[in-house]
């Protein structure tokens, strides 16, 4: 069933009610939207990079407040695509729509690639401020943790042949994990007070200056574009891997024949 | 509810009768136990302190290294198509195996932690604590790792790739296990609170691991 439902272009009249959720419209509106998408994620992000570049020194941190302008918006990203994660994963078990499938399966890596720039930045910031490249915070330890799940979630995808069977083991992994989160997030933040209490110098987080709240706050929209566009490059690449894929599946079938 | 405890009495006694299924895991907690000291040293002061830590990791490794035939032995024989097909819901059939799994592999792994913490030099204090916070949060263990289980029954798959996908899940277990008995020993905490803490994500998963197994087994079996 899902080789002729990704192949033929009769598909589209079977579910004509929801334009969007159809592969073949899919494809023909994002070929549309990419380039715009694309054009303005660039021009967002270089204000946002001039803007930060040209703000000022924090008085304590010097230039290294710099890097926060990139680190906050990858570690919101890490975040905010399980999220999104979710919610195709809820579309996959409850219409077993395929395009669900395919939106989860394209955010993973993304989201991953942005909890490892979280990690990265997150640790050079670290060096000159608390003098080490790795500190066990509660924070830092539990986005690791979101990496390993993440990672997880890939190497699960991997391991199963049938795009659909993977889509549906994979989306009750994220829904488990998208409950499970927040208790480990509760948990690490326990765990840390109780072991090292109050090593950890934290910038005075509530009232930022505006001189850096607005470059953040545009690197935070240009990111979060950046991962809109990306997210749906990666889900026209995977529905067309898929169609190549069936149709060397019908090819191979009717050479058997 | 007689198929629950039917399934509760069958699979306990296939896990006492067919050899290993059961013992083996508290013969791997003996093992891990006893590797420890080789690592660290055999100081026992040190010994004393790591002690909790020690045995949670080590309950905690062999409670998941038992769970990959939660589903596997009975998708091989074909009684878990059964089970699925049954009139009872999947989720009461799912919650059923893991309770009869924590008996016959969870339970042992208690009893034997007095005879651990001797080796380890923990009194009496400390490994009633250990114990009692083990006692407490492996049934988590073992509901959240059997999502794990359903899932690698229905891919084919297991080892490392349910480990992977499971171990972070039980980071907030293990964390408040070692809290709660760490407590009990030394700490300036009170053992209350990590400890009831503990109950509770035993009881959440009582909720959710059914659920989500029964849920990957539905859509992975077809």
């Amino acid at each position: 069933m899902s080789i002729a439902r990704w192949a033929s272009p009769d598909y589209q009249d079977v579910m004509s009610l929801i334009d969007l959720a159809n592969p073949t419209k899919f494809l023909a509106l994002t070929a549309r939207v990419l380039p715009w998408l694309a054009g303005v994620t660039a021009i967002l992000l270089a204000i946002g990079l001039y803007q930060s570049a040209t703000a000022p020194d924090d008085y304590q941190q010097g230039a290294t407040v710099k890097i926060m302008f990139i680190h906050v918006p990858n570690a919101w990203l890490s975040m905010f695509v399980w999220g999104v994660m979710s919610l195709a994963s809820l579309g996959t078990l409850v219409w077993r729509h395929p395009l669900a499938d395919v939106a989860a399966k394209a955010a993973a890596p993304i989201g991953a690639a942005f909890t490892f720039l979280a990690l990265v930045t997150g640790s050079l910031w670290g060096r000159p401020m608390w003098g080490t490249y790795w500190e066990w915070d509660a924070r830092l330890t539990s986005v690791l943790i979101l990496f390993l799940m993440y990672l997880g979630l890939m190497a699960l995808w991997r391991a199963v042949e049938d795009p659909s069977r993977a889509a549906r083991a994979a989306a009750v992994l994220t829904l488990v994990g998208a409950i499970n989160i927040p208790i480990i997030k509760f948990s690490v933040d326990w765990w840390n007070t109780l072991h090292q209490p109050a090593s950890v110098i934290r910038i005075g987080g509530s009232s930022l200056d505006s001189a850096f709240l607005v470059p953040l706050l545009v690197m935070a929209i240009a990111f979060t574009l950046l991962f809109i566009t990306l997210h749906l490059a990666a889900m026209r690449n995977e529905i067309l891997r898929r169609r190549v894929r069936s149709l060397q599946m019908m090819q191979a079938q009717a050479r058997a024949a | 509810m007689t198929a629950f405890s039917a399934l509760i009495r069958r699979d306990i006694r296939i896990a006492l009768r067919v050899g290993g299924g059961a013992l083996i895991g508290v013969l791997f907690f003996l093992s891990v136990v006893v590797l420890m000291p080789f690592a660290v040293g055999p100081d026992l002061k040190l010994l004393v302190r790591l002690g909790p830590a020690i045995l949670w990791l080590g309950a905690l490794l062999a409670s998941l290294l038992t769970l990959d035939r939660l589903f596997t032995a009975d998708h091989e024989d074909g009684s878990l198509d059964l089970i699925v097909m049954s009139r009872t819901s999947l989720e009461l059939a799912c919650a059923a195996k893991a309770l009869a799994h924590w008996i016959a592999a969870g339970l042992p792994l208690i009893v034997a932690t007095p005879v651990l913490g001797l080796l380890l030099n923990l009194d009496t204090l400390a490994t009633a604590a250990v114990a009692l916070t083990l006692l407490a949060g492996t049934p988590a263990l073992t509901f959240t790792g059997m999502i794990g289980a359903a899932l690698a029954v229905t891919l084919h798959r297991g080892g490392l790739l349910l480990a992977v996908l499971v171990l972070p899940l039980s980071i907030p277990v293990l964390i408040f296990g070692v809290a709660a008995s760490e407590a009990a020993v030394t700490g300036p905490q009170t053992f209350g609170a990590p400890f009831l803490i503990l109950c509770a994500l035993s009881l959440v998963s009582f909720v959710i691991g059914p659920f989500a197994a029964a849920a990957s087994l539905r859509q992975g079996l077809d």
